[in-house]
């Protein structure tokens, strides 16, 4: 997508395509259900969210295969994004000031590019930890394959994935949050895909340059 | 599997507190296994099929007195063997009969997800419940023993239910009934540990054993089956038999400081950000984004 495709008319930015949008609708509804089924599993006291989405063995037999197609978006937006994420000097003193960030004083941020450095960390923990939840899942997958020998395996696998489920979830509740409640307009632009041209230069003002630099947005 | 007359002590994957609980005490029951006078005939393995309606299932000929290699879903009671040469150079048949160890604290119950999947019952038989099991095999995770064995067809784990359903009308377990040397005995945890204290007593002053002793593994809190060993130093050779079972770590972890570390930071983060919108609310407003700002004018 060139700078020019992405200025929209009546003062919009075209912040993310039809691809990037369903990749990420894709893997937000089946993390869903892998939270909630996963919870139910987790603890006594939230069992019944199994029983509710069909009973536990259903929820037992669709945890992993709604698994795959989660890792299969992971792996898409690692292909669409990955290239966007390495993190740079600006992202290092974006980490610095990340108080002003949390007040809401985000005219003294360093300029974000398309992503902040926030962004970046929630890409890179959700790669990692997806990696590691597919590789420790498989094994949870089929514990009766796992000869007694190599049980080890299964030990580790425990542990490793209900951690890092654990790491996602508070990735995924700052999301959730930054993107529907705190930035208003980013829920809409994963939607719809544009954002206000305020919204481009208030938040990813490196990012808005880049896009607008010399040319007028189209009205 | 019956409950008919038993009270349950543990259940696994139990929100709040286990109904009934103390409401009526009884002996904690025990198999007393005496590997010394095992013959291996394997009338118990037959027993056990009989009695819990398991099919006949595929042996395997090793060279050995083991016909296979481990317990299966549906063969839940195998004669272990291990031809053991000991430092003199003379030879040692060692059989041992495997099976559910009943353990006090299990591993099995410990790592269970699914309500009441698994029991343990006021006199110590651990108990799958099948039609509540959910088919994850945390159990198999759970055991340190090697014990439960999963159906592929039905999702259902499976293992001895130490005749739950004889124990509870009075009986004792079918292997127990159809032992011909006497090795195998039934009765209360204490009892059984007494007899057991003192045969290993006997074959150290009496037959030259100086190592015999008894199997009732602490970290697991002990057994509801204890072994006469002619070595306690080593049950390793008695096919495997692990020295210090316990809980894996991983499984105690994940199950303990994990859980309420996950919870606490769960519920932390929700108060948190709810807490940080009535601060500092969100960083722009809808309604000033639909209002054109000044110098957007073309």
């Amino acid at each position: 997508m060139s700078p020019h495709e992405q200025l929209l008319p009546h003062g919009h930015i075209l912040r993310y395509n039809f691809r990037e949008r369903l990749v990420h609708w894709i893997a937000a509804f089946s993390y869903v259900y892998l939270l909630l089924t996963g919870l139910a599993f987790w603890s006594p006291w939230l069992f019944w969210i199994a029983v509710i989405l069909g009973g536990a063995p259903v929820s037992r037999m669709l945890h992993p295969w709604i698994g795959l197609i989660f890792v299969v978006g992971v792996l898409q937006m690692y292909s669409m994004w990955a290239s966007q994420m390495p993190f740079t000097d600006v992202d290092r003193a974006w980490f610095q000031s990340m108080r002003h960030y949390i007040r809401n004083e985000d005219e003294k941020m360093p300029p974000a590019g398309r992503y902040n450095a926030g962004q970046k960390l929630l890409f890179w923990g959700f790669f990692l930890c997806g990696i590691l939840l597919l590789l420790s899942g498989l094994v949870l997958w089929f514990p009766e394959y796992i000869p007694w020998s190599l049980r080890w395996l299964r030990y580790i696998a425990v542990i490793l994935h209900a951690s890092s489920a654990l790491l996602t979830i508070g990735l995924f509740m700052i999301h959730v949050y930054m993107g529907v409640f705190a930035e208003r307009g980013a829920f809409g632009s994963v939607i719809r895909g544009d954002v206000s041209i305020d919204f481009a230069k208030r938040f990813h003002p490196g990012w808005y340059k880049e896009v607008v630099g010399s040319s007028t947005p189209r009205k | 599997m019956s409950q008919a007359t038993l009270r349950i002590q543990k259940i696994s994957g139990h929100a709040g507190t286990v109904p009934g609980e103390d409401t009526q005490r009884q002996f904690t029951v025990c198999k007393l296994i005496d590997t010394t006078t095992c013959i291996g005939c394997k009338a118990c393995e037959v027993a056990c099929m009989e009695w819990n309606d398991l099919p006949f299932g595929e042996t395997i000929f090793g060279n050995t007195y083991q016909t296979m290699p481990e317990t299966r879903w549906n063969y839940w009671n195998l004669i272990l063997f291990n031809e053991h040469e000991r430092e003199d150079g003379t030879l040692m048949w060692l059989m041992r009969k495997n099976q559910c160890m009943h353990c006090a604290e299990p591993g099995c119950l410990a790592a269970c997800p699914a309500d009441g999947a698994i029991v343990q019952y006021t006199n110590g038989i651990v108990d799958f419940q099948q039609d509540k099991c959910i088919g994850c095999g945390y159990c198999i995770t759970g055991c340190p023993f090697n014990i439960p064995k999963f159906n592929p067809e039905t999702k259902r784990v499976f293992k001895c239910t130490l005749c739950t359903d004889r124990v509870s009308e009075g009986l004792e377990p079918a292997c127990i009934k159809s032992c011909p040397t006497g090795c195998l005995h039934f009765g209360s945890k204490d009892d059984m540990k007494e007899l057991a204290e003192t045969r290993a007593k006997q074959l150290r002053t009496h037959y030259n054993f100086p190592n015999a002793g008894v199997y009732d593994p602490p970290g697991v809190g002990g057994t509801g089956v204890i072994y006469v060993l002619h070595d306690a130093t080593q049950p390793e050779i008695y096919g495997g038999l692990p020295r210090d079972p316990h809980i894996p770590w991983t499984v105690k972890l994940w199950k303990g400081p994990l859980k309420w570390l996950g919870n606490a930071a769960m519920i932390g983060g929700l108060i948190g950000l709810f807490v940080h919108y009535l601060r500092f609310g969100p960083k722009s407003r809808e309604d000033e984004d639909l209002v054109p700002q000044k110098g957007e004018q073309p």
